[in-house]
């Protein structure tokens, strides 16, 4: 439903910014493009876009999220404590995030859901440090390639579509990090309130 | 810098074959297969971006985008972040779609390569839509008290607007 009001009030607003400002033929003019360039988006970006979830079905097919998800074992430890020996819960959560760091958005919400529902299965339906964690850490994406922007800066004409990359990992990275201690620091907060 | 980003991309693409082969899997057909789900997906995204691109160029052309940046560039400017980049910010926890429209309005107005649409990129490349994520996670958790969640989730949105527009000063100046 948010989107309803947000659409709405963004065309009616439109409209009386139109009608006060002077702008009305710009204003009709903007309905008719608006449509056509959702057309030409889509099909610039569909290359990369498509091309991308081909090479990611290519790693699932070939198990590399299960060897990744490895490499991953030992920061998860210090993330999520109470689940520490429960290694159903841990394959889930390192798979979650192995796949988001690939950007298989589909094949994590399960992972993660699965995780989700084990935690809170196990504490009576409450949402535990951990289970905030594993929110928190979905939340804030760190994708290797994001592929779809890359896919909207190519259909635009950028002249190296992929040179953002360097800034994405740094700014996931530090809003990760900006999660992960707001989590922390927020539980012991909390734990005095509750 | 940019010859390893370019670089990258290819390689990934590369070691994934040859991983895959080694391992047996029929790579082109995988590879085929996935690009088909792709299409699928963009099918799904395509009648909400036609709506929604449709409702930022009307923000745009009215003036109304350029009011509501006037509004909360003192804000912005404090923080860093190019105020033209307010709407995106605001979608960008709420509507993953919705986020796609403004920033892809942001790239195409400003140009790609400009340093608003490198932000408006990077900004969408390195946050989620948050609000949808909770509700998928802890929704399905049955949870229903969220607790300290979407204010952590929050700050790490902010941090990441804040970082996204100095890492593009950063890199590209």
């Amino acid at each position: 439903m948010a989107m309803a009001w947000i659409w709405t009030f963004m065309t009616v607003f439109s409209i009386f910014c139109a009608v006060l400002t002077g702008r009305i033929d710009a204003l009709g003019s903007a309905v008719l493009e608006g449509g056509a360039a959702a057309v030409t988006l889509c099909l610039s970006m569909a290359g990369i876009l498509c091309l991308w979830t081909g090479v990611i079905s290519v790693m699932r097919e070939a198990g590399m999220i299960r060897a990744l998800s490895r490499l991953f074992r030992p920061v998860l430890s210090f993330l999520f404590p109470g689940v520490r020996g429960n290694e159903e819960i841990l394959s889930a959560i390192s798979s979650n995030v192995s796949a988001n760091l690939l950007g298989l958005g589909n094949a994590a919400t399960p992972m993660g859901v699965k995780a989700a529902c084990l935690m809170s299965r196990a504490s009576g339906k409450r949402a535990t440090d951990d289970l905030c964690m594993l929110v928190v850490v979905n939340t804030a994406s760190i994708q290797l390639i994001p592929a779809t922007v890359a896919g909207v800066r190519a259909g635009l004409g950028a002249q190296a579509p992929f040179d953002i990359l360097p800034a994405v990992w740094f700014t996931s990275a530090m809003s990760v990090l900006a999660g992960v201690l707001a989590a922390k620091l927020l539980s012991a907060v909390w734990r005095r309130f509750e | 810098m940019n010859t390893v980003s370019s670089l990258l991309v290819p390689v990934i693409i590369g070691f994934t074959a040859v991983y895959a082969l080694s391992r047996k899997v029929d790579v082109f057909s995988a590879l085929v297969r996935g690009a088909g789900e792709g299409l699928t997906v963009m099918m799904k995204i395509f009648p909400a971006l036609i709506g929604l691109l449709t409702a930022v160029y009307m923000f745009r052309a009215s003036g109304a985008m350029d009011l509501m940046a006037q509004v909360l560039s003192p804000l912005l400017g404090a923080l860093g972040i190019p105020p033209e980049t307010v709407g995106l910010m605001l979608v960008r926890p709420i509507s993953g779609s919705g986020a796609l429209a403004v920033g892809a309005e942001l790239m195409s107005s400003y140009g790609p390569d400009s340093t608003v649409g490198r932000t408006a990129a990077v900004m969408l490349g390195s946050t989620e839509t948050t609000f949808y994520t909770i509700a998928i996670y802890l929704g399905s958790a049955g949870v229903t008290k969220t607790r300290y969640t979407i204010p952590a989730a929050l700050t790490a949105d902010l941090t990441g607007f804040i970082v996204a527009a100095a890492s593009v000063r950063l890199f590209f100046h």
